[in-house]
């Protein structure tokens, strides 16, 4: 079975993958809110939060080229923009359009790649999130291995069948394992539902409460919270 | 001796009008391993399914002294706990911990009784240390174990495994095969695997288009029904 990058970067061993999810969180969120909110001297203060996020990434010892080239997917969605304001003659602004969005990925990204989904999701459950909408995410998420282990299955079973496809006969088949793929998503989703009332489910979740936070969580937020801080403050005095 | 489980003229028609059920009759008692044997199609999963009100169909079907019904149902789904065919069902929660912890929790069970029953039904299927993990990084043998654990840590009487070694390799149909055997809880275990049967069973029941066929020893059924044989040239 294959599985994603983020999802094996999640399951290391750091001291920033021990943190609890909240705390990681709430600092990524801080994180994004003080990139948004930086207005001006884009040359001092981006790469000052670029070092604060490399200090991250190297902490919870995740690879920095595979952040940095999953980090650079959103550049051909922001390029347009910046594009936009280059044209307009606002070089700064597309600057910062690119180094902003390019740092935001990148703080998700270690945010993802220190944080299990399922901690991750526990955690913004705790923090107020919707629980419907973390459910979804989360069956989602438990399923589309399932989901895609069968559907390679099926393409595999097609080229052994078919080995030099012409077009119309690609399509074809495609949307006949797109069929195939949904009527047995429906039928598992019946089999999971059956499973869940024999044991005991009654149409809500019941969870563990969450643990408090620790001592070392609190000790990330405020270091956290006082890098930000002295960013601003460089900020101030630029 | 009460039966733990009584099914009396059990009927089930779906809606595209097959009859999977047709008048089955069946009893459970305690400490007995019941084998269902039978050929595909023949009503063994839609049988299964009734005696925890997942399908409700005609007849009589009592549990531990309660007839099937709504008002029951959350009682008799905690006295029977079912090991479905395929793991990847059961296994829906982010975690092994999460999954086996989802019946204690919907029991209403404290913190700490829950935590203690996952860690004990962990321990039972030797599945301690992936209480961290994620279900779809397990092996199917691993998945099916957790999958126990789960059934398990509701503290049924009786356990239901629906073809329980289906897919796992050697090895992991051993290691659920000692699990099984120390259990104490009666069961009824489908499965066309017959050394597994000749293995747990202390009696069979065999089911045919949607009725009891024939009931007995294992080695009477094998051979009755030519099932050893017809298995092979199947």
């Amino acid at each position: 079975m294959h599985h994603v990058t983020l999802d094996t970067w999640s399951r290391l061993s750091s001291p920033l993958h021990r943190l609890d999810a909240r705390a990681k969180i709430v600092a990524a969120a801080a994180i994004l809110l003080s990139l948004v909110v930086t207005e001006r001297s884009y040359a001092v203060l981006l790469p000052a939060y670029g070092v604060l996020i490399t200090a991250a990434a190297l902490v919870g010892r995740l690879p920095p080229a595979g952040l940095l080239a999953r980090a650079a997917l959103v550049l051909p969605f922001v390029g347009s923009v910046a594009a936009l304001n280059l044209w307009g003659g606002d070089a700064t602004r597309a600057a910062s359009v690119v180094g902003k969005s390019f740092l935001s990925a990148s703080t998700v990204l270690v945010l993802l790649g220190t944080t299990p989904l399922h901690a991750l999701l526990r955690g913004l459950e705790s923090l107020g999130a919707p629980r419907f909408f973390l459910m979804v995410a989360q069956f989602l998420y438990r399923y589309l291995f399932v989901l895609s282990e069968q559907a390679q299955h099926m393409l595999q079973a097609r080229r052994c069948r078919a080995p030099l496809p012409h077009r119309g006969s690609l399509a074809g088949s495609a949307a006949g394992v797109v069929a195939v793929l949904f009527a047995r998503s429906y039928g598992r989703a019946e089999r999971i539902h059956q499973a869940m009332l024999a044991r005991g489910f009654r149409g809500h979740f019941v969870l563990l409460a969450p643990t408090a936070l620790g001592r070392r969580d609190f000790v990330f937020l405020a270091a956290t919270a006082a890098a930000l801080g002295s960013i601003h403050l460089l900020l101030w005095n630029l | 001796m009460e039966p733990l489980i009584r099914v009396t003229n059990l009927r089930h028609r779906y809606d595209d009008g097959t009859q999977a059920l047709d008048g089955v009759d069946f009893v459970l008692y305690p400490r007995e391993t019941v084998a269902l044997f039978g050929p595909n199609g023949s009503g063994k999963t839609t049988f299964l399914l009734h005696l925890v009100g997942l399908l409700e169909g005609e007849g009589g079907v009592e549990v531990c002294g309660l007839p099937l019904g709504k008002k029951n149902y959350s009682r008799i789904r905690q006295k029977v706990g079912i090991l479905f065919q395929d793991s990847d069902d059961q296994l829906f929660m982010p975690t092994v911990f999460d999954d086996v912890a989802f019946g204690p929790l919907n029991l209403g069970l404290e913190r700490k009784e829950v935590e203690h029953r996952v860690r004990q039904c962990l321990r039972l299927v030797q599945m301690e240390e992936a209480a961290a993990r994620a279900p779809y990084h397990l092996s199917a043998g691993e998945k099916r174990r957790v999958a126990l654990a789960g059934v398990l840590a509701m503290e049924p009487e009786i356990l239901i495994l629906d073809e329980p070694v289906t897919f796992l390799d050697p090895p992991g149909r051993a290691a659920l095969l000692e699990i099984l055997h120390k259990l104490p809880q009666a069961k009824i275990i489908v499965s066309h695997d017959i050394d597994l049967a000749r293995e747990l069973a202390t009696r069979a029941v065999f089911l045919q288009h949607g009725r009891i066929a024939g009931a007995g020893s294992v080695e009477e059924m094998v051979v009755r029904f030519e099932w050893e044989s017809r298995a092979v040239t199947r």
